[in-house]
């Protein structure tokens, strides 16, 4: 959304210099909110005319009073809001977790050769294991609870957050080390006076994408066992065949992904102004 | 008065492996020079001369193959507040503003807070900058950049400034200012300073003494007083001094010196 809203600033900016033309072209905000119009349209007509079961595609009329329902009265012993709680409880509390373990061990791997050594292999088996791989193990090795969902984010949500601290480290300016190093810094007070600020920038673009593949996780978690969520909610919505729900769950994940995402692209433009004047 | 020595220093790169790579590569052979002070000496010389290398090794970045440096008879065996650089591409922190660019090596020494911005501010009205402490380093034209870096230098307390082409990056009309400004708060601040630029005319003008590196290996071929700084710290404006004639003729001496290298290597 933010890229298609970047790219119409784009367009708009080469508008503006362009001599005035007769029509101005939609801007792609519009075009974009024509799509979504159209599907929604399109998808009322298939259950009015009741093209598919109403069973499979409930109407958006019914999926928006689920969601009023979800709401106010809740479902499977929690309200839409208990269900989100719970979700974002764990997405936040594995998101600290693997801050308070990613950032050092990415400083460890970009700044010393046997940090490198000892960390990188396991980096790299964590990195492309599909988190639903290990979530069994891990259920057998935390139990049930909430450990188990919270481990299992976190490791998730690690490497990237290892990986882009690393980075940040290892493109540190050569400049910005050795004046400080004239200027009479330690070698610890380089490490946080220097190197550790320049890797700021590449450290929250870790941590917006460890936010999404933890997002993904989350909800694939809350599948496998969990009395509450809102992944778990769509789970027990699709059993029951309750399809308003799960649709109306759907489009909740959806909305609190897209906001997380705004959210930490707002902190990042606040916290590291100068990324971008470099 | 402080003293920063080279005695018979010699820098030498490890043979490098791969295309090209046939044995050793020297780049500074037997340099010998002392730098005062009171002093601001200028080396000039072609690009590969080793000029950089030769402030590296003041600076403490890089340990000479042969040789000691030496600052008032201590070895030099690291970077140090005493010895502090002034970047060509400026190396301010982006992430602070002017006043806590300036106030870093404070910071580094245990400064408290309010103390180090206190006397950031000093520096800052110092370099003509009093208004501009709470600015963004992006915000800032490259002379203003170069100003809060010679006064994150001079927070330093430093007895010598390594400056290494700082002015290199700057237009012509900011140059001709900058080089003035340097001038003056060199001497106001009791360092010594050494000069790397590539400009015959800015060594002449800035410099107390001239010194000439020659390439493959850099050699220290040539060293003339000049003397136009004493005029220029003294009221005349630098304009007449590069219109003097015997600017002239020490700019046509220096190119000749420079260029006879050139020549030597193409027979």
């Amino acid at each position: 959304m933010t890229l298609l809203s970047e790219l119409d600033a784009l367009a708009g900016e080469t508008n503006d210099t362009a001599p005035a033309r007769a029509a101005r072209p939609l801007p792609i905000a519009v075009i974009s909110a024509l799509t979504i119009g159209v599907i929604i349209g399109l998808w009322a007509l298939a259950s009015a005319y009741a093209l598919v079961s109403p069973v499979f595609l409930p109407s958006p009329r019914q999926v928006v009073i689920a969601l009023y329902n979800l709401v106010v009265k809740g479902f499977v012993d929690a309200t839409l809001a208990e269900h989100v709680g719970a979700s974002l409880y764990r997405i936040f509390g594995a998101l600290i977790a693997s801050i308070l373990i990613g950032i050092p061990a990415g400083l460890a791997i970009g700044t010393s050769r046997v940090g490198r050594g000892i960390l990188d292999p396991i980096v790299e088996f964590l990195r492309p294991l599909p988190p639903l791989a290990y979530l069994p193990l891990i259920i057998i090795w935390v139990g049930i609870g909430e450990a188990s969902k919270i481990t299992v984010i976190a490791l998730s949500m690690l490497p990237s957050i290892i990986l882009s601290t690393s980075a940040g480290v290892r493109a540190v300016s050569k400049d910005h080390v050795n004046a400080a190093r004239s200027l009479g810094a330690s070698k610890a007070q380089v490490l946080r006076e220097v190197v550790l600020p320049s890797a700021v920038p590449s450290i929250l673009t870790g941590i917006r994408i460890a936010l999404g593949a933890g997002w993904t996780t989350l909800v694939a978690a809350e599948l496998v066992a969990a009395t509450s969520g809102i992944g778990f909610m769509i789970q027990s919505a699709a059993q029951f065949l309750v399809t308003d729900i799960v649709i109306a769950g759907i489009i909740v994940i959806a909305l609190i992904a897209i906001v997380l995402e705004y959210v930490a692209r707002l902190i990042e433009r606040r916290l590291v102004p100068w990324a971008s004047h470099r | 008065m402080s003293i920063l020595t080279f005695r018979n220093v010699s820098l030498t790169y490890p043979a490098r492996t791969g295309k090209g790579g046939a044995g050793e590569k020297r780049v500074l052979d037997g340099i010998n020079l002392q730098v005062a002070s009171d002093e601001l000496v200028a080396i000039i010389g072609r690009s590969g001369s080793g000029k950089t290398s030769l402030l590296n090794l003041a600076a403490g970045f890089l340990t000479p193959t042969a040789g000691t440096i030496t600052v008032d008879g201590t070895p030099v065996t690291g970077p140090g507040a005493d010895r502090a650089v002034v970047f060509q591409d400026d190396a301010l922190y982006p992430w602070l503003d002017a006043r806590d660019n300036i106030a870093f090596p404070l910071k580094l020494k245990g400064v408290p807070l309010a103390e180090r911005r206190a006397k950031a501010e000093v520096l800052l009205a110092r370099v003509g900058l009093a208004d501009a402490g709470d600015r963004h380093i992006w915000e800032l034209s490259g002379g203003m950049r170069q100003r809060v870096g010679i006064a994150r230098a001079l927070a330093a307390e430093p007895r010598f400034l390594l400056l290494d082409e700082p002015l290199g990056a700057l237009d012509a009309l900011t140059r001709t200012r900058m080089q003035d400004f340097l001038l003056r708060i060199k001497a106001e601040s009791g360092a010594g300073a050494v000069l790397i630029t590539h400009s015959i005319e800015e060594a002449l003008l800035l410099g107390t003494r001239v010194v000439v590196l020659s390439p493959n290996p850099g050699r220290l071929t040539a060293e003339i007083e000049a003397g136009f700084n004493a005029e220029i710290l003294n009221g005349a404006s630098v304009a007449d001094v590069k219109a003097s004639p015997i600017f002239k003729r020490m700019h046509a001496g220096l190119t000749g010196l420079i260029h006879a290298g050139e020549e030597e290597l193409a027979a």
